[in-house]
């Protein structure tokens, strides 16, 4: 996990000290936070806002290979829903150890029912998979 | 009367207001730089950032979590809210 925002690295340790410690109950950020003055890291992953001079709350996940697998942008207002992120995290990871034979459908977490593609499952999903168990 | 700056989640920021005879100048070519968006399964651009971790400032390289899933997470700034 990295956190990158236009701030300087002296901003994000006062913002630790005064008052994420006081969020969290590690009392400390366990991930670096990157400063990205400027905007250059934000400019080359699309979410740098050139107007407002800050980095929009873009999200990416990238596999061990360093290959983007997924991102997520979101307007500044609204924040974002952690909850997803490990699902897809989870659901990444089990297809990369199916080497290309596993598929998560929708609302997929672990537990749930998880699709092998191939010649026996055309037209057949509804045997496996129902709408409803996309929602909990 | 100074209008006071929204605080929001945007960081307020200084806009320079251009003088109005510049308006009517004929246009500058500007040096447009285009960023192609980011692509599912191509790489991630590698960069290295100043960072603050573990009460110390070190730097950080996205390259050296090869092997490692990595959730890289923008956001608008500290201190602002969300």
């Amino acid at each position: 996990m990295l956190s990158v925002s236009v701030d300087s690295m002296f901003v994000h340790k006062m913002w630790v000290d005064k008052e994420l410690s006081k969020m969290v109950t590690a009392k400390t950020v366990p991930f670096p936070m990157l400063s990205d003055g400027g905007g250059s890291i934000g400019r080359i992953y699309g979410v740098y806002d050139q107007e407002e001079g800050v980095d929009i709350r873009g999200r990416f996940l990238i596999d061990p290979d360093g290959v983007v697998q997924a991102y997520e942008m979101v307007a500044p207002p609204v924040g974002r829903n952690i909850p997803e992120t490990l699902r897809q995290i989870q659901a990444f990871q089990l297809v990369r150890e199916g080497k290309g034979t596993k598929a998560t459908p929708s609302g997929w977490k672990p537990g749930k029912t998880v699709l092998e593609p191939g010649p026996d499952l055309v037209g057949n999903v509804w045997k496996v998979w129902t709408v409803d168990k996309a929602f909990d | 009367m100074a209008e006071k700056p929204a605080v929001g989640c945007k960081r307020p920021s200084a806009k320079v207001q251009k003088p109005p005879e510049e308006t009517t100048q004929p246009e500058t070519v500007t040096e447009k730089k285009e960023y192609a968006m980011i692509q599912i399964g191509q790489k991630a651009p590698d960069f290295a950032a100043p960072a603050y971790f573990n009460n110390d400032f070190t730097t950080i390289q996205l390259s050296d979590y090869l092997g490692k899933w990595v959730v890289l997470c923008f956001y608008p700034g500290d201190f602002t809210f969300v």
